[in-house]
């Protein structure tokens, strides 16, 4: 391509990429800022408001055709913006949330939103990749941030040991992403997901490029936490501060699988030959997602253990979609991260609220808790949308959702597939709603006293994202318009 | 009648209500402001009653405004109306809503605003059911219900309320996801057949398709499995006297009146007609689990210490009448099942009215704590006897109509086995009585066993505005059944020639015919016949 050529193009990828380079942009300012001025309090604010921009750019965005900037490096527009603004949606919940969390814990790190903005700029740049060179810089992007973030409370230990725990898997899983990738290009010369099914066709290395795609797979499993590969979630998801927790399992988990949806959608899922084998192996991993999340769930009795285990459960019905792999499936996918995301961010919210005074593991045993409800309305109803919804429960979000990847698993004749996430659904009710009866019918004189005694703050900011989350949740499944949306990116 | 906004304001208004009772002031103005949201709601769906077109009334009647849900491209859309089959039960619905609030009146004292907040959400699932003619939105209220139920019995409830509303909410949820993933699949598969591959949940679409007879089964199993469920049919019965004696009186007359009539309804508005072949193939497993129900039931009520406990086990053997008389396919045992959902919400709902008025008094339903009670409370006797009655059948009553035409219809069905079913059956209508009447004379006649008992005040006005309606109806409907009857009646027939020609369809040899039944295959191949004109929405 001539120079000249680029040049005339360079407005289209500024504005493709705007939302990246701005995060980031801003992200440094912060950098700098909490360097010369430890924790200004105007940091949290900054960042949130940049966060929102972005959001608004992007939700603009949504609405034009998916397009490509960077020499096709990104997509822009369309499905592009619809997952940016699900993490975008995530990031500006959790700073809003991160702000009265840390100050309730006695903290002040400046630093963690510089951070979560180079983490959401990563994202993004995962979210809506193009080519596999881009997938990994932003998943290194995405992935370095988050482990710095997991031991941000660098006095508690088991926030260090999560983080280690985090940074060694994760650096092992990237390799196996990495060799992943150069065997895919060996053997089909070309790094753009729309080229692979060209260069598949003509390839006399075939082997070569399935062993790819299979280590390729390990490194978004990983990244997704479905079982095999879920070692870590529990640990680093209870090591890390709650709001982090939350935004860790929502933009990173929607970025991660936006990515493989991708992959698949472009490239890997329409390839003939083997397509039935890699969906066997998927719908395999997604059974044991589901069954085995859903099982450890079970047994927490940590309410933020539970949520995390839980979160692998929810990675598992995403995967169920990915089996399916039509076009009606992968757009069932992306509107299920979108809901996933509000239900958690939502739920990790609600936890976050309950550790004001900077005892961690006070919200944690669920036996504390007890009638908390009555005590904190806005918690109890909130978190009770927020339950019901992950239950799947109608007429809230998440039954919507559970209904956009079941629905296509049965169209595509994985009805068996479908009747294990729907089984498995039934047991998650059990646990979801054991929060539910701690928060509203255990008798208060159970819970520790200390909670029933003290008049802790609900800051503002973290009730409007509660709020938000659980009305968006009570609305987005009946009107048509977003799932319409989500449809339209995949024909 | 062309109201056509009439049902969503009678389904929504209680809805809309509770959001306003967020913002009450005070529990008295909570009480007050419910119960004019109920009675509002009730009096609106009186005119579904005049209005109704009873010589049309197979057809669908004040059909609403439609608009799709979820996505433009499915069929998936907000279509409500009525039927002869749901009229009855919508009326049943609103009217029994002012009732208990009126009856949690003085017994709810802890978080008045929450329960009455649940009870109207409750009241639009419940509605919504019978309005729904899209499986997707039948669905939708269906599970509706679960989540105010689930606080119901959770918060208001004994003292082993937690178990019984984990209990009921998973063994139902169970059931209904079960049926989910059934209706996602006849929604493809119709979509596929007769819908140009739109995926449908539209009743009338999915009554137009013949579902082929190996996915009959499952798809039957798999719905009558979630029905069974919420009746209760024996063996799934279990959650029931659990969920009935730890919930608050509003919550047993809820769940009785009209939560487990959402199970029988499903089976006559959706397993009969979608999967006639199945349904028939099933008829004498289904009878004998029916026939188990009544019986055991009858035997397990008697054994029961607790009046409330009695009760509710009496409901087991109620509905199991009711199941028997859908699945004899008979119009005399339908039309008996039909009159008897109603009955059943009346008579079992006002025997657990008064048990929780006794209970407000003495604060024990165990039936040896009572004993003579008549001298003290002679009013609220009155009631109880009659009601009995009613219950157990005494012709004059409603129980009776009910009963009756289940007996004769299901014993003159042809359906093998059914006639020593029906027989078997018989013997619970004497039970019935023998373990009502053994309740009543031992809480309410003899010697005044307790003292406590001597200056038990008799009924308030409020509990008699409670129970003679109550008592009006049941005189009403034994004396003069015709006119409900008469609602129900086209749609019985229509539904058992839906029945007949579909099976005669499924076991016809014409290869044209059974072509129709390979899943992909478009609608009627060139040279077969017209599809019957009954099943023309």
């Amino acid at each position: 391509m001539e120079i000249s050529g680029a040049f005339d193009s360079i407005w289209l990828d500024l504005t493709g990429g705007a939302s990246i380079l701005w995060l980031s942009l801003v992200g440094i300012i912060v950098l700098v800022w909490d360097i010369f001025r430890n924790n200004a309090p105007p940091i949290p604010w900054v960042s949130a408001i940049a966060v929102l921009i972005a959001l608004a750019y992007e939700l603009t965005k949504v609405i034009e055709p998916t397009s490509t900037a960077f020499f096709s490096l990104i997509q822009t527009g369309g499905v592009a913006s619809f997952i940016s603004v699900i993490i975008l949606f995530s990031a500006l919940g959790s700073i809003l949330l991160c702000a009265p969390y840390l100050k309730g814990i006695g903290r002040s790190y400046g630093e963690i939103y510089a951070l979560m903005l180079f983490a959401t700029s990563g994202m993004i740049l995962l979210g809506t990749a193009n080519n596999m060179v881009t997938v990994f810089v932003g998943l290194e992007t995405m992935s370095i941030a988050l482990y710095i973030l997991t031991g941000v409370v660098r006095s508690d230990e088991g926030a260090l040991e999560s983080a280690l725990k985090y940074f060694l898997l994760g650096a092992f899983a990237t390799g196996f992403f990495l060799y992943g990738i150069a065997l895919i290009y060996g053997a089909t010369e070309t790094m753009y997901f729309s080229g692979l099914a060209a260069g598949y066709s003509v390839t006399d290395l075939r082997p070569l490029f399935w062993v790819g795609v299979a280590l390729f797979l390990v490194g978004f499993m990983f990244k997704v936490g479905a079982v095999p590969f879920h070692m870590w979630t529990p640990d680093v998801y209870q090591g890390a501060p709650t709001p982090l927790t939350g935004f860790m399992a929502t933009a990173s988990k929607a970025a991660a699988f936006a990515a493989l949806i991708l992959v698949l959608y472009h490239g890997i899922g329409a390839l003939e030959l083997g397509g039935a084998d890699w969906q066997l192996a998927i719908a395999i991993i997604a059974l044991l997602t589901v069954v085995i999340g859903n099982i450890l769930a079970l047994t927490q009795d940590n309410v933020k253990r539970m949520l995390a285990y839980s979160s692998i459960a929810h990675a598992g019905y995403v995967l169920i979609a990915l089996v399916a792999g039509t076009n009606e499936a992968y757009a069932g996918a992306v509107y299920y991260l979108l809901i996933y995301a509000l239900m958690n961010i939502g739920a990790f919210g609600a936890i976050s609220l309950l550790e004001w005074d900077g005892k961690e593991g006070r919200s944690q045993t669920l036996d504390s808790l007890s009638g908390i409800g009555f005590k904190r309305p806005l918690i109890g109803i909130t978190m009770a949308i927020f339950m019901f919804s992950l239950t799947g429960f109608p007429p809230l979000g998440g039954f919507f959702g559970k209904l956009a990847v079941f629905a296509p698993a049965v169209n595509a004749g994985f009805t068996w597939l479908a009747l294990v996430g729907i089984a498995a659904s039934v047991f998650s009710g059990y646990y979801y709603l054991r929060v539910l009866y701690v928060f509203w019918m255990k008798p208060a004189s159970e819970a520790d006293p200390i909670v029933q005694s003290s008049s802790f703050p609900i800051p503002r900011s973290s009730s409007i994202v509660l709020v938000t989350c659980a009305i968006l949740l009570l609305g987005i499944g009946l009107i048509p318009g977003v799932r319409d949306l989500t449809l339209s990116f995949f024909i | 009648m062309e109201l056509p906004n009439l049902l969503t304001v009678i389904i929504f208004l209680p809805l809309v209500g509770s959001l306003l009772l967020l913002f009450a002031p005070s529990d008295r103005s909570v009480k007050w402001f419910a119960l004019i949201v109920t009675l509002g709601a009730f009096v609106l769906s009186l005119p579904l009653w005049f209005g109704f077109d009873v010589v049309n009334a197979a057809d669908l009647q004040f059909r609403g405004i439609e608009f799709p849900l979820i996505s433009e491209t499915l069929d998936v859309r907000y279509l409500i109306g009525i039927d002869g089959f749901s009229l009855l039960l919508v009326l049943l619905t609103t009217f029994l809503g002012p009732i208990i609030v009126l009856c949690s009146w003085n017994y709810i004292t802890k978080s008045t605003k929450a329960y009455y907040i649940l009870l109207l959400i409750l009241q639009t699932g419940m509605t919504g059911v019978f309005c729904a003619f899209d499986i997707l939105l039948f669905y939708i209220f269906f599970e509706l219900t679960l989540i105010p139920m689930y606080f119901l019995i959770g918060i208001w409830g004994g003292e082993r309320r937690i178990y019984a509303a984990i209990k009921f909410v998973i063994y139902t949820m169970a059931g209904s996801l079960l049926m989910l993933i059934a209706i996602i699949y006849l929604g493809y598969a119709a979509g596929n057949a007769v819908n140009d591959g739109i995926f449908t949940t539209n009743y009338f679409k999915l009554l137009e398709f013949d579902v082929p007879f190996g996915m009959q089964t499952w798809l039957f199993i798999l719905f009558a499995f979630a029905f069974a469920i919420k009746v209760p049919i024996f063996p799934f019965h279990t959650w029931l006297p659990d969920a009935h004696v730890q919930a608050p009186t509003g919550g047993s007359v809820v769940l009785a009146g009209v939560l487990l009539k959402m199970g029988t309804y499903g089976l006559v508005r959706f397993c009969l007609p979608f999967f006639p072949s199945a349904s028939a193939s099933h008829t004498l497993l289904i009878g004998i689990f029916a026939v188990i129900g009544i019986v055991y039931g009858a035997l397990v009520s008697r054994a029961q210490t607790d009046a409330k406990k009695l009760v509710a086990y009496s409901s087991v053997s109620h509905l199991g009448f009711v199941v028997l008389g859908i699945f004899a396919l008979t119009l005399e045992s339908l039309q008996g099942a039909m009159i008897q959902m109603i009955n059943h919400g009346i008579s079992t709902g006002a025997l657990f009215l008064i048990v929780g008025m006794l209970y407000e008094r003495r604060h024990t339903r165990l039936m040896s704590d009572y004993g003579g009670i008549a001298k003290s409370v002679p009013v609220l006797t009155f009631f109880m006897v009659l009601t009995v009655l009613a219950s157990a059948g005494l012709p004059g009553l409603n129980g009776f109509v009910g009963e009756f035409l289940i007996l004769v219809g299901a014993f003159s069905s042809d359906a093998p086995g059914m006639q020593t079913l029906t027989i078997i059956a018989t013997t619970g209508v004497i039970l019935a009585a023998v373990y009502l009447l053994w309740m009543v004379s031992r809480m309410f006649f003899g010697p005044l066993t307790h003292e406590a008992n001597r200056t038990m005040p008799d009924l308030n006005f409020r509990e008699l505005v409670i129970l003679v309606p109550m008592a009006l109806l049941m005189i009403i409907l034994g004396l003069m059944p015709q006119p409900f009857l008469k609602v129900s009646e086209p749609s019985a027939n229509r539904l058992l020639n839906v029945i007949e020609q579909k099976r005669a369809f499924a076991e016809s040899d014409d290869p044209n015919l059974q072509r129709r039944f390979e899943m992909n295959d478009r609608r009627i191949p060139t040279g077969s016949p017209d599809p019957p004109s009954v099943l023309k929405p």
